[in-house]
């Protein structure tokens, strides 16, 4: 009985926010299976959602499945296009980020509050900044071209749907994301290991092997699930810097297909696809940044 | 979402990481190639590269938001016509730019209004509260926190423009995707802090006779207070800086905030120095709220064991 009281208290606390996301999280995406799911009004050509799961249609589902595999699949190149991009984006992020994230956690000493301004400085100006930023810079008359020009190279339409530009734009979108991460876990190596592993004789390289890189193997995938997971729905970095469909990625598939009367039906299944494929790196990343909470407190 | 470390309660000690800090600085000076505290100048001129890079080109887009001439990559003088001299093209004077200032802000404190107190109750409601529905909510709550926003987007206009369609396209939808995009700060930070602070003090409380209610008000709350102060910061910036929710769920020129019409205007051309002055004044607006949170979180930490940097962090999101 006064368990129960007791309970009361905290159900009533957690009940707004759990209707909340019942009714704005959950409902939403039964409204995009029972779409995904729906037919298609031939008359208006908007789509019809179907909320029972007996009569649910197949016809979008066939639909993506044409468009994505067999002869005349044009979704099919787009999906490789896209795992393409955000592998070498994401691969370097890491690059990139790896060393000054090291350096700062390891070696900014008494600097290490100005390095860290400056390395979270980019979370306080907007995507859009950053990427109006390079669009200045890459534009035919812009500075890198000039550049160019004082080099006697001949300018390069950087912005006329260049792969290059798109992944740049990717890697300089979501390379402050997986340094954070990068900063936070290497910060936290104990100092006494890496010691340890000096004095024991091992050489610099081999104590980075050997410890340091190990150590850093959790906030390497988590950082690179959180530069991941939002490439993969990015639609408006490749729309800004290149705007070709010859870049076009599985971001830019299903917005287009948003916009576009009779084919929101499409873009609900590939929307609910991707969220699949996805699922199992999310529930990894949750589990993970779990655990880690739990080691440290 | 990390670990905790940078929420420390009062009466914890020192952690081992703070004070190998001190030894990291010391011997640096000693010039030893075997020393493994030498300094890595190779790995400093690398991260100076990277930040040259990673700042350079914002410096050079706020510089021509002053620009004399029409144009983003040619400078023409100094002048202040794209923010508000120029009578019909500035941000104060061009009616779309300036409504979309005013919907940024409009959408980032309705945003934060709603978010924080929601997830700050979820927070403290599903910590105590145990069983199966808790845990499950709890997991939904953190697969909405790194659920592609597109994919969470594409939930947003179906529901909106099949289901709840009483709520048309426009600011209500806006917000509403808002919070549940965002309440998830607050919910994870205040967790964490709650985590860290352990029930001690709430039992301590109810033994010296306050109910529940008083604990947690008198209590709880002032020991939450950095963390529901950063979650909000974190909230509010998450709003100005959003792009995906709002470009799907808003409907004409009065509802569309800053971020999609830098979007909507540069994509397919030459957008002027009007979008870099408005770029800017978003990136202000952020910076400030970057300094208020700063030194807030400072404030309502003050008696606490947290240094400079476990601030700075937090404010970054980078712990929770």
């Amino acid at each position: 009985m006064r368990r129960q009281k007791k309970n009361a208290f905290w159900i009533a606390l957690a009940a707004p926010g759990i209707l909340w996301l019942i009714l704005l999280f959950i409902v939403p995406f039964y409204a995009v299976l029972a779409i995904a799911m729906g037919k298609l009004d031939q008359l208006f050509e908007s789509p019809v959602a179907v909320w029972n799961p007996l009569a649910w249609s197949s016809e979008n589902v066939i639909d993506v499945s044409r468009d994505l595999v067999g002869s005349a699949s044009f979704a099919g190149p787009i999906v490789v296009r896209t795992v393409l991009y955000v592998a070498i984006a994401s691969a370097g992020c890491l690059v990139i980020g790896y060393p000054a994230a090291y350096f700062v956690a390891r070696f900014s000493g008494r600097r290490k509050g100005l390095f860290l301004i400056l390395l979270i400085a980019p979370f306080w100006i907007s995507y859009m900044m950053r990427m109006l930023a390079w669009i200045d810079l890459l534009q035919t008359g812009g500075y890198v071209n000039k550049v160019l020009g004082w080099l006697s190279l001949s300018p390069v339409n950087w912005l006329g749907g260049k792969p290059a530009t798109v992944v740049l734009g990717l890697v300089y979108g979501y390379i402050p994301y997986l340094i954070l991460v990068l900063y936070a876990g290497l910060d936290r190596i104990e100092p006494a290991l890496i010691e340890a592993g000096r004095d024991l004789g091992l050489s610099k390289v081999r104590t980075f092997v050997r410890i340091t890189l190990p150590l850093s193997r959790q906030p390497i995938l988590t950082g690179l699930l959180i530069t991941v997971l939002p490439m993969l729905g990015d639609y408006y970095t490749n729309q800004l810097l290149s705007g070709a469909a010859s870049t076009s990625m599985i971001g830019n598939l299903i917005q287009g297909q948003l916009g576009t009367p009779g084919l929101e039906g499409q873009g609900a299944v590939l929307s609910l696809l991707l969220l699949l494929v996805l699922l199992i790196p999310m529930i990894y990343y949750v589990i993970a940044t779990n655990r880690s909470a739990k080691a440290a407190s | 979402m990390t670990a905790p470390t940078g929420q420390t309660p009062p009466p914890a000690p020192a952690t081992a990481g703070r004070a190998a800090d001190r030894t990291a600085v010391t011997p640096r000076s000693r010039w030893n190639p075997r020393n493994p505290w030498r300094h890595a100048w190779f790995l400093e001129g690398f991260t100076w590269l990277y930040l040259i890079w990673s700042l350079v080109p914002i410096v050079i887009a706020v510089l021509f938001s002053f620009n004399k001439g029409k144009s983003q990559s040619t400078w023409q003088g100094f002048s202040w016509r794209w923010y508000f001299k120029d009578p019909v093209n500035s941000v104060l004077h061009d009616p779309q730019l300036h409504a979309a200032v005013i919907e940024t802000v409009r959408l980032s404190v309705l945003t934060t209004v709603i978010a924080v107190p929601l997830g700050v109750a979820f927070a403290l409601g599903i910590n105590r509260w145990r069983g199966a529905i808790p845990s499950t909510f709890n997991f939904v709550m953190i697969l909405s926190f790194v659920i592609p926003e597109l994919i969470f987007g594409v939930a947003m206009f179906f529901v909106f423009t099949v289901l709840f369609t009483a709520v048309p396209l426009g600011t209500v939808a806006e917000t509403l995707g808002l919070v549940t995009w965002n309440v998830s700060w607050p919910a994870i930070i205040v967790q964490a802090r709650l985590v860290g602070l352990g029930r001690q003090y709430e039992e301590a409380a109810a033994d010296l006779g306050a109910s529940r209610l008083t604990a947690m008000r008198r209590v709880m709350l002032p020991l939450l207070a950095p963390a529901i102060f950063a979650s909000a910061v974190l909230v509010f910036s998450g709003v100005i800086d959003d792009f995906v929710i709002v470009d799907l769920l808003s409907s004409n020129a009065g509802n569309t905030p800053m971020s999609v019409i830098i979007y909507s205007t540069q994509h397919g051309g030459n957008g002027g120095p009007a979008l870099n002055a408005l770029g800017t004044i978003s990136l202000v607006m952020s910076f400030i709220l970057a300094i208020i949170g700063y030194a807030g979180y400072r404030w309502l930490t003050r008696g606490e064991r947290g240094s400079r940097i476990d601030a700075l962090t937090t404010i970054a999101g980078g712990e929770g």
